[in-house]
């Protein structure tokens, strides 16, 4: 459904997105994931035909956006970061001139704003003026504009920013029934939501992807790396050579204990190896107290941060 | 042509929903007739010219109240819609820029017609009561003209909104073109030699002096629609290049 490969935007000297390429399948909700400034709407606002690429070509619903612009226009449904609302107008004749501006005919637009008031729960609200709504209205207001018109893929930049915890959950349930006869591109800085909503996550970063797969996946890969969490009552130096020592550690870290006599250690051991009941056997041979050991899988959180960090954490030793 | 009129008619709601045309129409209203008064009364009453001198002065002072009145219709056509974030909407909607613009040039001129043509009234009052009646022909020629006029001064103003995303800068921007070619006429009067006849031929309110004596003059049409035309021409253009800036 949607094809993006080896997109560029340059502004001037800043490379905003940088050779970006992938594709999304019809009925399918990709997330976007980055941090403020990653590159995310921009590439939206290629994919919308809102501005054009530096290089590299993107189609969406078989339409190139650079040639076919007015084409990919009429198959996508957008909410900019900011809901692009009018004011004076009440909700139902806004959503009457999103549907006239999208070409949409006289007998189909009754129909057409009914069914995005009733989805995004706006029913009561089709008289009111949009200047006197709420911040969470207006953002259902800006996501109702951009499926209004029922197009075949609907891009939402940020869609539950703004939103009350409930709101943010009403918007998720929406977004997720959507899938499957609308395709979906949400960006988001929020990790939950991407493990929540989505298929399978972009990670971008200062314009490049990081990584591409399903949230599971992204969950399950470095969960493999295993990291192992102990409290033990031992000698400090003792306890460091030992866990040094197991095959497979690659990283032993003390931290500040908790309890008086007691070591907190993490463990980072390599991809495909669970040392854990080896460091317990090895921790109970030497006659020391193991108070406490887990695994702790890596959380998207951490995923995300390994991966966007990982130019300061190589920085660092050079000073 | 539909999602021109989509355009067009969402303007009209803005104008006319909201208390601005209401406010602009009834200021420009009352001026106007303010001033009508203050012309038949000043008017030379043995003078058998007297009917064709208010007239003239009449409309001479219509020109004169656009240089202020149309840059507060114009100055937020595309600076608000950039501020508000809504031009992203109109671009990723399947409309082409010429429709926008277009759209947006009719709805302002529709605005500008609803200011003017009920100021014919005291037109045709003074015109019926005079004896001898001067030529109807000028005050047909009058309004075309003022509407040419008004046409020309809009699709500047247009263009320099969408220039920039701040009302405030339009608004000052599309002032100080008005008078600086107001201020070109004014220069320019009884100058000889080439210079000085291009510059008369560029002035706005030269050819509208010809409309106001009753001429329909083919050079004066030309101007004010090739004015109209480069200049929404321009806002086209202004409105594309939207697409390849940073914001």
């Amino acid at each position: 459904m949607i094809e993006v490969q080896n997109l560029t935007k340059a502004y001037g000297l800043v490379t905003a997105v940088d050779h970006v390429s992938f594709t999304v399948n019809k009925g399918e909700i990709l997330g976007f994931l980055g941090p403020n400034g990653a590159g995310k709407t921009t590439t939206m606002r290629i994919l919308t035909g809102f501005m054009p690429a530096t290089s590299g070509t993107a189609r969406v619903s078989g339409f190139d956006v650079a040639t076919d612009s007015l084409e990919v226009r009429r198959h996508i449904g957008y909410l900019p970061e900011a809901p692009p609302l009018y004011p004076d107008m009440s909700v139902g004749s806004y959503l009457d001139f999103v549907l006239r501006i999208k070409n949409i005919p006289v007998e189909r637009r009754r129909a057409r704003v009914d069914d995005a008031l009733e989805k995004t729960n706006l029913g009561d609200k089709r008289n009111e003026l949009v200047k006197r709504l709420s911040r969470g209205y207006k953002q259902r207001v800006g996501l109702a504009q951009a499926l209004v018109h029922d197009p075949d893929v609907i891009i939402l930049d940020e869609p539950t920013v703004g939103l009350d915890p409930k709101q943010i959950i009403e918007v998720r349930h929406l977004i997720k029934s959507l899938a499957g006869t609308h395709t979906i591109i949400l960006s988001t800085h929020i990790l939950p939501e991407v493990s929540m909503t989505c298929d399978r996550v972009v990670i971008i970063n200062k314009g490049k992807i990081a990584a591409v797969d399903t949230p599971q996946n992204l969950t399950t890969q470095l969960k493999s790396g295993q990291r192992i969490q102990l409290e033990v009552r031992a000698p400090e130096k003792p306890l460091q050579e030992l866990l040094g020592q197991i095959p497979g550690t690659s990283r032993v870290q003390l931290d500040a204990s908790r309890t008086e006599g007691h070591l907190a250690a993490t463990v980072e051991a390599a991809p495909g190896k669970d040392i854990r009941s080896v460091v317990a056997a090895k921790i109970v041979e030497k006659g020391w107290e193991l108070y406490e050991l887990r695994g702790v899988s890596m959380s998207l959180e951490d995923i995300f941060l390994e991966l966007t960090t990982d130019d300061a954490a190589h920085a660092q030793p050079s000073n | 042509m539909r999602s021109l009129y989509a355009i067009y008619r969402k303007e009209m709601g803005h104008y006319f929903v909201s208390p601005v045309a209401y406010v602009l129409v009834g200021l420009f209203l009352f001026l106007s007739g303010f001033f009508f008064d203050l012309y038949v009364n000043a008017a030379n009453e043995q003078s058998p010219d007297a009917p064709t001198w208010v007239l003239r002065a009449f409309l001479g002072f219509l020109a004169l109240v656009f240089l202020f009145f149309l840059p507060m219709v114009t100055m937020g056509v595309y600076a608000e819609e950039r501020k508000r974030g809504t031009m992203e909407l109109l671009m990723t909607s399947p409309i082409t820029e010429l429709q926008i613009v277009l759209g947006k040039f009719l709805a302002s001129l529709t605005l500008f017609a609803a200011m003017l043509l009920p100021t014919a009234g005291c037109v045709v009052f003074i015109w019926m009561h005079s004896d001898p009646r001067p030529p109807f022909r000028i005050v047909l020629s009058g309004y075309l003209g003022a509407l040419l006029f008004g046409g020309a001064l809009l699709a500047l103003g247009s263009f320099l909104s969408s220039l920039t995303e701040n009302q405030i800068i339009a608004a000052a921007l599309t002032f100080a073109a008005f008078l600086a070619l107001w201020a070109i006429d004014f220069g320019t009067r009884g100058a000889s030699g080439p210079a000085g006849q291009v510059l008369q031929y560029l002035s706005v309110i030269n050819h509208y002096d010809d409309f106001t004596r009753g001429i329909i003059d083919t050079s004066g049409v030309t101007y004010y629609l090739s004015f109209m035309i480069l200049f929404i021409f321009l806002t086209v253009r202004s409105v594309d290049s939207m697409r390849w800036r940073r914001a």
